[in-house]
């Protein structure tokens, strides 16, 4: 097991931390509201008078996002709260309409789950999650785009958010990074959040504290807002290395809230302990608690998606491939689900080589992706077919391949059309072995006086002289006999 | 008889037949507003025109044979509702310009039945008093007066333009709001008949919340029999508004003529008060002697948590209007003062637009929800809030309807009771314990004091029978015989 510290002037540090996830819910319309809850848009284009809290407004619960709080709580292996409730975050901000915005505090929709990642020693390890609950999204407020004035954009007010809270689980950026990537991973597969981080739809306040072996908890400082993966490990690194110096130059690390900066990979204070709001919470009157039926539940559950755990670990039983293999496979539901129309009924190894391999390559070069690859998952099925079935080798299949990415042409109509079958004469196999050793007789009796590695350049000079085509198991054999 | 005389029910038969119109009925109240509104001050803004396009309407509508009891019924609107196109204060100077873009439920049910908006009635800002002093808009003035004197009297509130308007009789009816009373004690100070009903009985939707949990909207009338037509149009379920309840709507009409033969009446220890007016008490006993009278069985009853009402009150309802009224920024809508950074803006804003009791109850609500006091204050008030509820569901178990004062006293004079919130506070003790429990609870005029001052008694059921009320309501106004009229009104 890898065990990450940082070395100090006093000695070993290790860190700790805790993510809380805010992911944007998949849904036609937002929380509270009928308005869409569609990203982009003319700005305040997808505003209700309820997201603009106009007065007598009231909320309506949408059920949609429930279901989508459900599944993902579903996937996180989590309890799920048969009675939540909404609750009312006072605070005043120019984009918070409402001059509060609804939340779950007391009672969440989702409790304690277990997330599981992998780290790139191939390390399995448990993080767990402490809670999900529902909540709007506030608007937008931009400060640049008037000499004096600020502007508001409320399309995004309202809709609804998954906070997904971890335990302080995490022991080093990697963990944190495997993390965050395995959040992403699982709401992708459920549908339930696009996890796009760029357009803001996932982000990441990240707890770190830092302690010596054996200690209790220090104190910890949250990092708001942080936006992306490789920012997220920065930040957890760049925020531990800032407390380790507080320490140990005899300080004491303080309760507050920072930011991560990644042009100058440091965070700063953004607010104390001292000015930081409260918040006074207390239940929304205007809506009534959560009541789940088990019923509800229990259809969601029996809809859910294959998740990418039980995906990989059935990809390594069915399929027989290694398990790190199975892993890069199931990255993704696009490419598990290439990955099994080509595998189904074929050989799965074979399958997983050639698109982790070749495909893959192709993909980089061509810059393309699965959906708009030049080779469908059906087409290089029929290669490995065709393969399989001793039409083409090995050798000649690549060729075909490279074919297929330059034309989107079928596997087997280049073999046709460029007679690239494979020869499986034994005549013509034994005659082209017969030419390539009367050709080389120096070589031959090298060969003959102990120099063994000769015989691949042998095998290698008939494939040449047939063009590739050669059956290579019975090159090989004819090589062999004819050597004596 | 003067066309002013007739109730909703009685010129809703005259429309039917025809015997007058509603252009001319309208055409009469909008008159009667003109020449009264200036001295009362019930409106905040008179629609007349509107009126009296709408009365057209209803005539159409009477003449097509489509009309509803309502139809052409002129009627004032409490300044909370919202109303499409129309000017919309809550008798706040932060909301002086609004005009929504949208109709609350409430009103839009009245608007499809075919009633007739007269105008927006004036309140305490955003429905928070007792005796309408505090709305940004002047206070309205009772149209009773004490037996010789010409003192200027509260109508009561938060619905004191409400209750003055029908008063009057410058309107036939109003809609009003209650969250700790402010339709029942208006009703009592004026004279008139006025139920909140059923926590979620009426949608919420578009009525400008004060305390959510406990706002409910109201009908204000001359007698039992309107205000159940009147809340026959205002009830229902609402999708948009998550409290209201899915259940149908009874007749309300037919419950006014049930009789209480054989109903169990309970009259609760706790609401007699050391230091109440011996007037109300005596009117009390005069409610039980008539209920016997009408064949009803008279038991005594205990509602031990009553004394905590108030306390309750004052922290619940601070608590949630601190939060509901958090919107009004100057960002969005309604008064901006400008300032020299967003905090400045909200601070002048707010200091500018809010009066002195919203003001009080902001700081009074922030403060029982902060850090450190909350369990203290507002989650103690909580579970007292369902010590109350308790009291209510153990009392119906025994009784169906319970017998109460409306208020304290009768209506007080402009200008007393203002030195101290507290006092003022007061007036609502017998009141709130209903609002706090979302039972219904109706007040209905039943004599007058010494001074000539209309006296109230409240009526409480359970949950969604407001039909038990409605039936004994109408039984005490039958004993009563209430037929006194305030000095100023229209002829």
């Amino acid at each position: 097991m890898s065990s990450y510290t940082l070395e100090g002037r006093t000695g070993t540090w290790e860190v700790v931390c805790g993510l809380e996830v805010h992911a944007q819910v998949v849904s036609k319309s937002k929380l509270f509201s009928g308005a869409s809850a569609t990203y982009g848009g003319a700005p305040n284009a997808h505003v209700s008078f309820v997201d603009a809290g106009f007065p007598g407004m009231l909320p309506v619960i949408n059920q949609e996002c429930v279901a989508q709080a459900v599944r993902t709580g579903l996937g996180l292996k989590a309890q799920i709260n048969l009675f939540s409730r909404f609750d009312r975050k006072n605070y005043f901000y120019a984009d918070l309409p409402n001059g509060y915005q609804i939340s779950q505090f007391a009672h969440p929709v989702v409790g304690t789950g277990i997330v599981e990642i992998e780290l790139q020693d191939g390390t399995i390890k448990h993080i767990g999650i402490t809670r999900l609950h529902l909540e709007q999204d506030a608007g937008k407020s931009m400060h640049d785009q008037h000499p004096a004035k600020s502007v508001i954009d409320l399309n995004r007010a309202g809709v609804a958010l998954m906070e997904i809270v971890s335990e302080p689980d995490i022991r080093s950026p990697e963990e944190a990074g495997a993390y965050l990537r395995k959040i992403r991973q699982i709401v992708r597969y459920l549908g339930t959040c696009d996890g796009n981080m760029e357009e803001g739809s996932m982000r990441a306040d990240v707890n770190v504290s830092v302690r010596k072996a054996g200690e209790e908890f220090r104190t910890r400082c949250e990092i708001k807002n942080v936006n992306s993966v490789r920012f997220v490990m920065h930040a957890v690194e760049a925020e531990a290395l800032r407390q380790i110096e507080v320490w140990e130059s005899g300080g004491e690390v303080k309760q507050e809230t920072r930011l991560y900066d990644p042009s100058k990979g440091e965070t700063r204070s953004m607010r104390s302990k001292e000015d930081a709001h409260d918040y006074r919470y207390f239940p929304e009157p205007d809506l009534l608690p959560l009541i789940l039926e088990q019923e509800f539940v229990d259809a969601l559950a029996a809809d859910l998606p294959e998740l990418p755990d039980e995906k990989r670990r059935r990809f390594c039983d069915q399929y027989g491939i290694p398990f790190y293999d199975a892993g890069v496979l199931v990255a993704d539901q696009t490419t598990a689900d290439f990955y099994e129309t080509v595998a189904k009924g074929r050989d799965g190894k074979l399958a997983a080589n050639w698109i982790s391999g070749d495909f893959f390559a192709a993909l980089n070069r061509t810059g393309t992706n699965i959906e708009t690859s030049p080779v469908s998952a059906e087409a290089l099925g029929q290669l490995l077919d065709l393969i399989t079935d001793k039409t083409i080798n090995g050798r000649i299949a690549k060729d075909v391949f490279e074919e297929m990415v330059e034309t989107s042409a079928l596997p087997a109509a280049i073999v046709e059309a460029k007679g690239l079958r494979q020869v499986t004469d034994t005549g013509a196999i034994d005659d082209a072995v017969t030419k390539v050793l009367a050709e080389n007789a120096d070589k031959v009796a090298e060969y003959k006086s102990g120099k063994d590695k000769l015989f691949g350049f042998f095998v290698g000079q008939v494939m040449k002289a047939m063009a590739g085509k050669g059956n290579p198991a019975l090159v090989n054999e004819a090589v062999k006999k004819q050597l004596g | 008889m003067s066309i002013f005389d007739l109730t909703i029910a009685g010129a809703a038969k005259a429309l039917a037949a025809k015997d007058i119109s509603s252009v001319e009925l309208v055409t009469a109240y909008n008159g009667a507003v003109e020449a009264l509104n200036p001295r009362l001050n019930a409106y905040i803004t008179v629609t007349a025109e509107l009126a009296l396009a709408q009365a057209r309407a209803a005539d159409a509508r009477i003449a097509a044979g489509e009309a509803t009891p309502l139809t052409g019924i002129p009627l004032a609107m409490k300044d909370l509702f919202c109303t499409e196109g129309v000017r919309t204060t809550a008798a706040s100077k932060i909301l002086e310009p609004f005009i929504p873009q949208y109709e609350s439920t409430v009103s839009g049910k009245l608007k499809a039945a075919g009633a007739v908006m007269l105008g927006k009635a004036n309140l305490d800002e955003f429905a928070m008093g007792s005796s309408n002093i505090t709305s940004g808009y002047g206070p309205v003035e009772n149209p009773w007066k004490r037996a010789g004197s010409d003192a200027k009297l509260v109508p009561g509130g938060s619905s004191g333009g409400s209750a003055a308007a029908v008063a009057a009789r410058i309107a036939l009816g109003a809609t009003g709001t209650d969250t700790g009373g402010s339709i029942r004690q208006p009703a009592a100070f004026t004279g008139l008949a006025g139920i909140k009903p059923t926590y979620g009985r009426c949608s919420r939707y578009g009525i400008i919340a004060f305390a959510s949990s406990l706002d409910q909207a109201g009908p204000m009338a001359r007698n039992v029999e309107d205000c159940a037509l009147l809340l026959q149009a205002m009830a229902g379920f609402d999708e948009k508004d998550s409290t209201s309840a899915e259940r149908e709507v009874p007749d309300f009409s037919a419950a006014v003529q049930r009789g209480v033969k054989g109903l169990r009446i309970g009259i609760p220890a706790e609401y007699r008060m050391d230091g109440t007016n011996p007037e109300i008490v005596a009117l009390w006993e005069k409610g039980i002697e008539w209920l016997k009278a009408e064949g009803a069985e008279i038991i005594d009853i205990s509602l031990p948590h009553t004394k905590y009402g108030l306390a309750v009150y004052y922290i619940v309802a601070p608590a949630e209007a601190s939060s509901n009224l958090a919107r009004y920024d100057g960002v969005r809508f309604g008064a901006r003062v400008d300032g020299v950074d967003l905090i400045d803006m909200y601070e002048r804003t707010r200091a500018a637009g809010f009066g002195p009791e919203v003001k009080r109850r902001i700081m009074i609500g922030t403060y029982v929800l902060s850090h450190g006091y909350y369990d203290a204050y507002y989650l103690k008030a909580q579970k007292v809030r369902n010590l109350i509820l308790r009291d209510f569901t153990d009392a119906f178990a025994k009784v169906d309807a319970i017998l109460t004062p409306t208020a304290p006293s009768a209506a007080f004079g402009l200008g007393e009771k203002m030195d101290d919130p507290v006092t003022m506070y007061l007036n609502d003790v017998f009141t709130v314990p209903a609002s706090l429990a979302g039972v219904p609870a109706m007040s209905v005029p039943a004599g007058l004091s010494a001074e000539g001052l209309p006296l109230g008694l409240q009526v409480i059921g359970r949950h969604f029978d407001e039909e038990t009320v409605f039936a004994v309501s109408a039984a005490i106004e039958r004993a009563a015989g209430f037929t006194a009229l305030p000095e100023v009104r229209a002829k």
